[in-house]
C-alpha cells in the first residue's frame, strides 16, 4: 500500500520494489507474523466449523438475504464513489496547500474513526434527521426526509468510511515526488492540469488502496446505519444488520449470513486486485 | 375506541410518590415484623443475616435498587447484591451454576428455562407456584413525541398513510409483543424501521424522527416528558408477565423468601407501580 516511486520509472510506475537479496528469513519477524495471521484467521475458522452446511443452499438463496446482499454491495459502492469525489480533493487540500487551521481540519477528518459509529449515527440524526439542524429545512423546503431511506445508508457509510480514503490518499500525496508537479507547472500547466495529468496518475495506487479500505469499511458498517437509517428489509437492512437480527433468533443463520458477506467481499477485493495489478 | 383516549403518563412528580412510599413504610414496618411466617423467616422476626444475591432483568434495575434501600433499613445485617442483565443471559448463567438466591425474569419463557434447568426451591415453589410468582406486568404503549405531530390517538392511526412508525424487530421480546398486539387488532401497520431493541425505538420517538413507536409503559415513564405515552386496548393482548422465584441453589431460602416478600409487599408494589409496571 505504498505510494508510487516515480523517481525510477515515471508517474505511471506501479512502484514495485526490487526483490530483496535472498537470505535467511529472520525468525523474529516470522513468529509474530504467523501469530498475527492465526489471530485473524481463527475466528473465521470457528465460523466455518459451526456453519450449518446441509441447509446452506436454502438459507443463502432466501430473498431477504439476497435483498440485503444487493443493498450492501450497491450502497457500499455508491458510498465509495461519493467518498472518492469528496475525499480525494480534501486529501489534496490537506497535503498540498497551506491554510490556517489545516491541522485542525485534519484532526476533524479523523473524528469519525474515533467516535463509536452509533454516536455518529445519532449525530447524523441530529443534523440530517427530520427535526435536525439541516434536515428540518430539507423537509420544509423540498419535502425530503433522509432517515429510513437507502440514501441514509449511503450517508452513514460515507461518514464512517471516507476518513480511511482521505488518510490513505493524503499519505500517498505526501510520499509522492513533488518535482514532477513543479516541472509541469514551470512548463505552463495550471494547477488543475497538474492535478489531473500528473498528481492523480502518480498517486493512483494510494487512491486505489484508500478506495478498497473505504469500500470494505462501508460494507461492514453497522452502528451508524442502524441508528441513522433504521432497519427495514429491502430498504435499509444491509448485511451487517441482517446478521445482527439473525443473531437474536437463530445464531446459525447469522453464521451463514456472515460467511456470505465475507465470501462476496473477498471475491470482489481479489478481482479488483487482479484487475489492478494486470492493468499496469 | 373511547378507552384509548390519550392518557398522559409522561409527567409524574416523583416527590409525592416517594413520600407515599415512605409513609407506607412507616405504617407497615410493624405489620411486616408481625407477619413473619413461621419457618419461612428467621428464628426471630427481623434477625435475618447473611448475603443475598438477586439476578434480575435489566428493566428492573431502578425499582429493585429502590426496594433494596428499604430492605436494608429493615434488615441491616443482610448484604444484598444484584446482577442485572438480559433475562435470557441471566437464565444461562444460573443454569451454568452461577451463585444466585433469587431470579426475577422479564418474561415467563426465561423463567421456564431456569425451572427446567437449575430449578426453584421445592418448598417455595410448592407454596407460590411451580413456574415462579408473577409479580408485575409490563404493557405496550404508543409513544409519541410531546407535540404529537401526526395527531396519533389510537393504534389504528398508525396504519394511516404518511405516518412514520418505529417498531421493535420481531426477534426481540418487545417486537413479539408488538406482533401480538397488531394481530389482536387485525390492523396492518408497516413501520419505517424495525429497531434492535425497545430503547432504540424510544430514541427515534424522542428525536421526533418517527411519529410514533410501540414501547413498554415503563420506558414511557423513564423517559420523563420527552415522549408521551398513549394507552391502547389491544395492548392487553400482549402483556409481558414478570415472574420471580427462589432458586434451589439458594443457601438461605428464608432470606431469599424475605426478598420476594419485600418485592410483593405493598411498599414494593407501590415502587413498581410508580415505575409504570402493572399488577398481574
Amino acid at each position: 500500500m505504498s505510494a508510487a516511486t516515480p523517481g525510477r520509472s515515471g508517474p505511471a510506475s506501479r512502484g514495485r520494489a526490487p526483490r530483496p537479496k535472498s537470505g535467511r528469513v529472520p525468525w523474529i519477524l516470522v513468529v509474530p507474523a504467523v501469530a498475527g495471521v492465526l489471530f485473524l484467521v481463527l475466528p473465521f475458522a470457528g465460523m466455518l466449523v459451526r456453519a450449518p452446511w446441509p441447509t446452506m443452499g436454502a438459507r443463502v438463496t432466501d430473498p431477504t438475504v439476497l435483498a440485503a446482499l444487493w443493498l450492501s454491495l450497491s450502497t457500499a459502492t455508491v458510498a465509495t464513489v461519493v467518498s472518492l469525489l469528496l475525499g480525494v480533493p480534501l486529501a489534496w487540500l490537506l497535503a498540498r496547500t497551506e491554510f490556517p487551521g489545516r491541522r485542525f481540519v485534519r484532526a476533524l477528518v479523523t473524528v469519525p474513526l474515533v467516535i463509536p459509529p452509533v454516536v455518529g449515527g445519532v449525530a447524523l440524526l441530529l443534523v440530517l434527521g427530520r427535526n435536525g439542524l439541516v434536515g428540518r429545512y430539507l423537509d420544509a423546503w423540498f419535502g425530503l426526509t433522509l432517515p429510513f431511506t437507502p440514501a441514509a445508508v449511503v450517508i452513514a457509510q460515507v461518514f464512517v468510511a471516507m476518513p480511511f480514503l482521505v488518510i490513505s490518499v493524503e499519505g500517498a500525496l505526501r510520499g509522492a515526488d513533488r518535482r514532477y508537479e513543479e516541472a509541469a507547472a514551470t512548463l505552463g500547466a495550471d494547477r488543475v492540469t497538474v492535478f489531473t495529468r500528473v498528481t492523480l496518475p502518480m498517486v493512483l495506487p494510494g487512491i486505489g488502496a484508500g478506495a478498497v479500505l473505504c469500500w470494505a469499511r462501508a460494507l461492514g458498517e453497522f452502528g451508524a446505519t442502524i441508528t441513522f437509517a433504521g432497519n427495514f428489509p429491502g430498504a435499509t437492512q444491509t448485511m451487517p444488520l441482517a446478521v445482527y437480527m439473525a443473531m437474536q433468533r437463530d445464531p446459525e443463520a447469522a453464521i451463514v449470513l456472515s460467511l456470505v458477506l465475507l465470501l462476496v467481499s473477498l471475491v470482489v477485493l481479489a478481482t479488483l486486485r487482479e484487475r489492478w495489478v494486470n492493468a499496469s | 375506541m373511547r378507552e384509548s383516549v390519550p392518557h398522559r403518563t409522561g409527567h409524574r412528580p416523583p416527590a409525592s410518590g416517594l413520600a407515599a412510599v415512605a409513609a407506607l413504610c412507616v405504617v407497615l414496618t410493624a405489620c411486616g415484623a408481625e407477619d413473619t411466617e413461621p419457618g419461612d423467616g428467621a428464628d426471630s422476626a427481623g434477625a435475618l443475616t447473611g448475603e443475598l444475591t438477586v439476578f434480575a432483568a435489566a428493566s428492573l434495575t431502578d425499582v429493585f435498587t429502590e426496594i433494596a434501600e428499604d430492605f436494608r433499613d429493615r434488615h441491616p445485617d443482610v448484604e444484598v447484591t444484584f446482577n442485572f442483565a438480559g433475562s435470557s443471559e441471566l437464565a444461562q448463567q444460573i443454569n451454568s451454576g452461577a451463585p444466585a438466591d433469587v431470579f426475577a425474569a422479564a418474561n415467563t419463557a426465561t423463567m421456564e428455562q431456569v425451572v427446567a434447568g437449575e430449578g426453584l426451591d421445592a418448598d417455595w415453589a410448592a407454596e407460590h407456584g411451580e413456574d415462579g410468582l408473577v409479580f408485575v406486568t409490563n404493557t405496550l404503549r404508543i409513544a409519541v413525541p410531546p407535540d404529537n405531530p401526526a395527531g396519533i390517538e389510537n393504534l389504528a392511526d398508525l396504519a394511516d398513510d404518511g405516518v412514520q412508525v418505529a417498531f421493535c424487530a420481531e426477534e426481540v421480546p418487545c417486537g413479539a409483543a408488538t406482533t401480538a398486539a397488531l394481530d389482536a387488532s387485525g390492523l396492518d401497520v408497516t413501520p419505517v424501521t424495525y429497531e434492535e431493541d425497545v430503547r432504540a425505538v424510544l430514541t427515534k420517538v424522542e428525536l421526533g424522527e418517527v411519529d410514533a413507536g410501540l414501547v413498554y409503559s415503563t420506558d414511557v415513564i423513564s423517559s420523563g416528558d420527552r415522549v408521551e405515552g398513549l394507552e391502547f386496548p389491544e395492548a392487553e393482548e400482549a402483556v409481558n408477565d414478570y415472574p420471580i422465584g427462589v432458586l434451589s441453589s439458594s443457601g438461605d431460602s428464608a432470606l431469599a423468601s424475605a426478598w420476594v416478600e419485600a418485592v410483593t409487599s405493598d411498599e414494593g408494589a407501590a415502587v413498581l407501580r410508580d415505575a409504570g409496571f402493572g399488577t398481574p
